[in-house]
């Protein structure tokens, strides 16, 4: 028996054991991690994001106070380092005296959600779509494509706005509202890589050998545009959170008093002279988090997936 | 009214492996109806090595794809029969056609690297073609089935059997290599495998060793002989290579615009080719036996099939034509001694 540049993996089989795979994942990891550290803005980033998701996870731990309950006569303190500031309040109180930094905290994991949810539900929609009209074409690519042509010409945030006014408010509603118009993008890139990869020789070696055309389009294209989808989805991310701002600030999103930055920023903005930090604190949350998100997404693109850099 | 297959009946005696008759593969484009291929017929008989020859553009990969119904849109065969195995390919259902791609047709195509599937490891599209037809059975029990362990080393084992058969050094390492990691020759190898992995009766090689240098070239169709001659594979060999086709091949099509112009035993027509297209080709190669001070082009260009000239499609460029190749299309195939066919005026009655 020829013995294998891997001892440890059993011969019988065409990839390696899920040990050696893990062990290439983590040299790959660290391949990726060396290209990161030559791109520190985006490196940053994804500590950032990564800090974010910590603090969405662990927020009931972070923190002492209570998200929603108040305390009427600690109303509108400002930051600890400010006169007057509290060490009990770092960034200060809102109007009705709830600690902000808490409601930040609770707030990234409403955030976090509805930008996971409605990228993760656009992405397998737009995928789904976009391969089978890709591949097909005919009837089916002409309405989907006119259908998402439609979708386009409206801008997001006015949709998002009608389909809001018309669904009422709410966390399900909302993440509706997002992916409704969300999946359009991830359609229209799958369906131009599907194009493009279905006219390689790969395929036609696969009809060669008598691969039926959904196991060809799951099992052989999609393998080959799975991580330009991937890239794609990180970029989106930062899009739906500030939908989600937007949309709470108007107060067709997540209703209060369930902890959200753009509902905060909309409640703040009444003693925006006053007290500055209820409505300029939240707003630089959802600042950084989506600026991180985005430098991220950038930098992930430029290692995994150069030929998107032209937009 | 197909000579050549009686005449190949008559000399085996049995049923040919693949017997196409008067195949007619169209196009329609913008300025007409092409017929990319016209009237193509031809018998294989097991273990046969079948060369098609011609310029691009002639017709020679649009009839390998006829035979597997894999023309592409919007082409369609308007006419004519494929048999294999007395089985009429043309009319099969989709899903019993699938059975036979692969299983018992396999084809490789000209430029490896891009044949095979970037992100998935050699030995995994090597056994994807097994899977596919289930060469290896499931083992019986649901359990046993779920854990796949027997049916995985069964199919390890074949998938090794068969790398080692096309000549891939280290299989079991080579085997978990992604494509780009394999050497141009070793990856035509590869595809190879992927196509031998079913053991077909009929291998169809569209133009193999194109993208490869001229002794990864010898090893490729000493590798294509071998298995003709282990496993009795027929092979159609599909190329512009004429020096190629005449080393490798026992009989040898040349097609022009569609058109099969002559066909014959390759040392027939390699040594007195009846056809001036043909001797145009032989008069363009150089010849290391024999004196020659010049190299005689064929004067012309290879003429657009939307508009093919009235008569013969050679005829513009042909320096024996008359009058009449000019403008009558209905040249027959003429059989001349030893079952040679010819597709010319000179040789009318």
């Amino acid at each position: 028996m020829e013995t294998s540049a891997y001892a440890k993996t059993p011969v019988d089989r065409l990839t390696y054991s899920w040990r050696v795979r893990l062990r290439l994942m983590r040299r790959n990891f660290t391949y990726f991690l060396t290209k990161l550290r030559r791109r520190p803005l985006a490196l940053m980033g994804g500590i950032v994001v990564l800090a974010y998701l910590l603090a969405a996870i662990f927020a009931p731990y972070l923190t002492a106070h209570d998200p929603t309950a108040g305390n009427l006569r600690q109303r509108l303190l400002p930051p600890a380092w400010e006169e007057g500031g509290e060490a009990a309040y770092p960034l200060g109180t809102d109007d009705q005296g709830r600690d902000i930094l808490t409601r930040i905290i609770f707030g990234a994991r409403i955030s976090l959600a509805v930008g996971l949810l409605s990228v993760g539900i656009s992405v397998a929609a737009g995928t789904a779509l976009g391969a089978l009209a890709g591949y097909w074409r005919g009837l089916l690519d002409d309405v989907l494509s006119r259908f998402a042509d439609l979708l386009l010409a409206f801008p997001f945030l006015i949709f998002a706005i009608g389909v809001m006014a018309f669904l009422g408010p709410g966390f399900l509603n909302l993440i509706a509202a997002l992916t409704f118009k969300g999946w359009v993008e991830f359609f229209r890139l799958v369906r131009g890589e599907m194009m493009a990869e279905k006219t390689k020789e790969y395929v036609d070696a696969a009809k060669v050998v008598g691969q039926s055309h959904p196991s060809i389009i799951v099992a052989e294209i999609l393998p080959n545009i799975i991580q330009s989808v991937f890239v794609l989805g990180t970029l989106r991310m930062g899009y739906m959170i500030i939908m989600e701002a937007s949309l709470s600030f108007l107060g067709l999103g997540i209703q209060p008093p369930t902890p959200v930055w753009g509902s905060m920023v909309a409640a703040g903005r009444d003693y925006l002279l006053t007290a500055w930090w209820a409505s300029t604190l939240p707003g630089i949350a959802i600042l950084i988090l989506v600026l991180s998100i985005n430098v991220f997404g950038e930098g992930l693109r430029d290692i995994l997936d150069p030929r998107l850099r032209i937009e | 009214m197909n000579i050549s297959s009686q005449y190949e009946g008559k000399r085996s005696g049995a049923l040919p492996l693949l017997d196409v008759e008067d195949l007619v593969t169209t196009f329609p484009t913008r300025r007409g109806l092409v017929r990319a291929v016209d009237g193509m017929s031809f018998a294989l008989r097991e273990g046969e090595k079948l060369g098609i020859v011609g310029e691009s553009g002639s017709g020679k990969t649009v009839t390998l794809l006829s035979i597997l119904r894999l023309v592409p849109h919007p082409g369609r065969i308007a006419g004519g029969d494929v048999l294999f195995r007395g089985q009429d390919l043309v009319h099969k259902p989709r899903g019993e056609m699938r059975k036979i791609r692969g299983k018992e047709i396999a084809m490789i195509f000209q430029d490896p690297l891009t044949t095979l599937n970037p992100v998935f490891t050699v030995g995994e599209q090597i056994r994807e073609s097994m899977r596919i037809h289930n060469i290896v059975p499931s083992p019986d029990g649901w359990l046993s089935r779920l854990w796949r362990r027997g049916k995985r080393s069964a199919e390890h084992e074949r998938v090794m059997r068969v790398m080692r058969d096309v000549g891939i050094p280290s299989p079991v390492t080579r085997a978990r290599n992604y494509p780009h990691q394999f050497s141009g020759g070793m990856q035509q190898r590869a595809i190879t495998a992927i196509a031998l992995s079913c053991e077909p009766r009929l291998l169809l090689a569209d133009e193999p060793t194109t993208a490869l240098d001229v002794t990864i070239q010898a090893q490729i169709m000493d590798l294509l002989n071998k298995i003709n001659r282990e496993h009795g594979t027929s092979i159609i060999l599909v190329t512009h290579n004429l020096g190629l086709v005449a080393e490798f091949c026992d009989t040898i099509i040349v097609m022009y615009a569609g058109w099969m112009m002559e066909k014959g035993s390759v040392d027939e027509v390699i040594e007195a080719p009846k056809h001036p297209y043909t001797q145009g080709l032989l008069r363009c190669l150089p010849r290391i036996s024999e004196k020659q001070e010049k190299i005689y082009p064929i004067s012309g260009l290879v003429p657009d099939l939307a508009q093919l000239p009235r008569g013969c499609p050679f005829s513009p460029r042909c320096d024996q034509a008359r009058p009449a190749c000019r403008e009558d299309r209905g040249i027959p195939l003429t059989e001349l001694d030893g079952g040679r066919l010819v597709r010319c005026h000179l040789y009318g009655r």
